[in-house]
């Protein structure tokens, strides 16, 4: 019964939210994954953010979160790329970002770094205030529910391990899916299991992360799905690159941003979405 | 079997996936493990508390280590144990083997203690006079085998039953012929029963140590702990000091916490609580107890900021749901705590020099710390011993190199954008049809995978032309 109530004050303080939503600023962090290998998902992130009545922009001047530094252990090379993120975009009212590792990295671990520098922790500790993962944003923010997309048929969906435990999303992205028309829901055994990605992982241990994906795919497979979605593109490249290695073009991987904002059709392996 | 070792972690790797069974004989165990643990949770609504209170315990304990250290040697002593206090392994093995020299023993007795594991113990006593004979059925096992443990919980998981039955039939003195499970453990049974009793010290390990009462725990199914301690002469206890609770109240919650994450049970057979040498009015029990309470790192990680890892119970619920330890299995590790909590101990028990590479062959997806019985940030101190490596350049130059070149691109984004953009015209080189199959320098993807192809001008690229476009038109 708690649980209902407290659901129902945030839906209320969300809704509220939402009334002054246009006023509000959103800064979109793009990701490098997104920015070099699928600008469609940087546009569809727009499309949606706009469609959800937010005012986006996107600052020039940005480049990487900083995991693949932080993650290797370079504590002094992730605080020089977050000085520019922090930099670039404290001012916004909203950061949002369509990755839940990128999203998670600015959220959780730029105060890591930032510990010995008070001034840049209190930067650092409003940035990830501030920054929100895109699908989350969506629907825990902005209480959006996307209109008018058809797509016939069905989905898997991998919960990607940032997103899922660091920053807890995943009611809403299948919430905003179940709007689609015509698409179902095929539930992907082990959804939330990691695809062996990892970031640097995947190129330093590539013997195990192979093993890791193979196994991956097979569950996927499995679900007899015509997609399989996901909220990251690190994950979505590495399961994509796995399942057409092995054969497997009855399957196609898109981000959920693509699909909400009706990009899917259009889309297919890696090319262009103009 | 060849032992490996920690530093050769690359060639471990490689030589356990090129074992075509390695990963059904793992999930076997794992699979089972991970599904009994998920039921046990669902069954114990009240586990989220459990949780926090076997945190805030084991926290409480470790921030007074030394009062409850104290505490718990006056009352063993009260109790009428010997108290032993060593600062490394071999100190701690030195202790134990010259208690067994003094009493002139030929054969000790063993029930599983991974923390004689850690310091050597079993080595010792096989360079050494002394037969050392293991109780436990799956130590039992490795022994006849002569392999490491390769997880914490069940050490033989990597000896199939045909395994065992080969085993048994050449070292058993009355083997059955049988291949049944139930056979096969009454013929260890046989052969572990005269060796009991014929014991000159049994030696154990101890899940929990009670300051108030100086009493040490130990937790089993088959009742080999409660054999190995009471009928010989002499007991010796070995145990790491992050094991103190400061009393029976304060071990429950973690013994709760410990049995449904380890395998899923409400509660093992037996839990004992020992509390010195045999009483004048006892029935039996040893007539000499020694506890040897071991460091080995444990103060040194204090020191070090990695408080949080003195909270393991030891359950190995990180190791069963770890995607890369379920591919690789525990001997790839190269040493005696395999998986994630290996990847924090390792570090500390031998050197992060040698240790690094564990460290790094993590994918830092959360699941060891979503099943911690006691809220371990494992990912959280994986990657800060990471800092700490680069820190101290133990990574492959070509690694350090390519990620300081990475952060020096990073950080001018106009440079990283052009970086970005001409990454994108090379790309395009390789593309055929949607995907790129191979590319220079990037083998470690393509490899193994193919690469989506990106589309022709980066999502900044676009976005310029398109706002430029837009401003134009206005």
């Amino acid at each position: 019964m708690s649980q209902t109530i407290s659901n129902t004050d945030r839906t209320q303080s969300n809704a509220i939210d939402c009334l002054n939503i246009s006023e509000k600023k959103v800064g979109l962090f793009v990701t490098c994954l997104v920015n070099t290998m699928r600008p469609s998902i940087g546009f569809a992130s727009i499309t949606l953010l706009e469609q959800a009545g937010c005012n986006v922009e996107v600052p020039e001047l940005q480049s990487c979160c900083g995991q693949p530094a932080f993650n290797s252990g370079d504590d002094e090379g992730t605080r020089q790329i977050a000085y520019q993120t922090i930099k670039q975009f404290e001012n916004f009212d909203y950061v949002v970002v369509p990755s839940g590792s990128c999203a998670a990295m600015i959220k959780k671990n730029f105060v890591e770094v930032f510990k010995d520098q008070p001034e840049w922790l209190a930067r650092a500790q409003h940035l990830a205030d501030i920054t929100h993962e895109l699908l989350s944003f969506l629907v825990d923010v902005c209480n959006f529910e996307p209109t008018g997309i058809e797509l016939e048929g069905s989905y898997t969906y991998h919960d990607s391990c940032s997103g899922y435990r660091s920053l807890h999303v995943y009611e809403q992205p299948r919430k905003m899916l179940s709007k689609v028309k015509g698409l179902e829901h095929n539930p992907l055994n082990g959804h939330a299991e990691c695809c062996g990605f990892g970031g640097t992982f995947c190129v330093k241990y590539s013997n195990i992360s192979n093993e890791i994906v193979a196994e991956k795919i097979e569950n996927v497979l499995a679900t007899e799905a015509d997609y399989l979605l996901g909220g990251d593109m690190g994950c979505l490249m590495n399961m994509a690159g796995k399942l057409n290695r092995e054969g497997h073009k009855e399957i196609k991987a898109l981000h959920t941003a693509e699909v909400l904002a009706g990009l899917a059709p259009q889309l297919s392996g890696g090319k262009d979405a103009s | 079997m060849q032992v490996n070792k920690p530093e050769d972690f690359y060639k471990n790797v490689s030589k356990a996936l090129a074992q075509p069974d390695l990963k059904m004989i793992i999930r076997r165990t794992t699979d089972k493990a991970e599904k009994k643990r998920a039921e046990a949770i669902a069954n114990f609504p009240e586990f989220e508390n459990a949780r926090m209170q076997g945190q805030k315990v084991k926290d409480h304990t470790i921030k007074y280590m030394d009062h409850y250290l104290a505490e718990f040697e006056k009352n063993a002593l009260a109790q009428g144990a010997i108290v032993h206090w060593a600062s490394t392994g071999e100190e701690a093995t030195k202790i134990v083997l010259d208690i067994c020299r003094q009493h002139k023993a030929k054969k000790v007795t063993r029930s599983k203690s991974m923390l004689g594991e850690e310091i050597g113990l079993t080595h010792a006593f096989d360079n050494s006079e002394i037969e050392r004979i293991e109780t436990d059925l799956a130590e039992h096992i490795i022994q006849l085998a002569g392999d490491p443990p390769s997880h914490i919980v069940w050490p033989a998981m990597h000896r199939s039953r045909e395994d065992v039955v080969k085993l048994f039939r050449e070292f058993h003195l009355d083997p059955t012929y049988s291949e049944e499970i139930t056979d096969l453990v009454r013929s260890a049974r046989r052969d572990l029963r005269t060796k009991f009793l014929t014991s000159d010290i049994g030696i154990s390990g101890s899940n929990f140590l009670l300051a108030d009462s100086g009493s040490t725990c130990t937790v089993t199914n088959e009742g080999n702990a409660e054999l190995t301690i009471t009928p010989p002469k002499v007991h010796i206890v070995t145990a790491g000091i992050e094991k103190l609770v400061p009393s029976m109240a304060h071990a429950v919650p973690l013994l709760r916490l410990l049995t449904r994450s380890a395998t899923g049970a409400e509660i093992t057979q037996y839990i004992t609580f020992h509390n010195g040498p045999k009483r004048a009015n006892d029935a039996d029990g040893p007539e000499e107890c020694h506890i040897v309470l071991v460091d080995n790192g444990r103060t040194k990680m204090l020191a070090d900021g990695m408080e949080e890892m003195l909270r393991c119970i030891r359950c190995g619920a990180c190791m069963n749901h770890c995607v890369v330890y379920k591919h690789i299995g525990g001997h790839a590790y190269g040493s005696v705590y395999p998986g994630p909590m290996g990847s924090v101990l390792t570090p500390h028990l031998d050197s992060l020099e040698v240790a690094n590479k564990q460290t790094h062959a993590c994918t830092l997806n959360g699941r060891c710390e979503e099943v911690c019985p006691v809220n371990i940030p494992l990912p959280k101190l994986i990657r800060s011993l990471r800092a700490r490596s680069w820190q101290k350049k133990y990574e492959p130059l070509t690694n350090r190199f390519i990620v300081q070149a990475f952060a020096a691109l990073a950080k001018r984004p106009r440079v990283f954008q052009l970086f970005c953009s001409c990454g994108v015209v090379f790309m395009k080189l390789f593309s055929r049809q949607g995907w790129i199959k191979y590319m220079p320098l990037t083998s470690g993807w393509t490899r193994n995978r193919d690469l989506i192809e990106p589309e022709s001008k980066t999502f900044m690229q676009q976005y310029r032309k398109m706002k430029k476009a837009k401003s134009d038109g206005v």
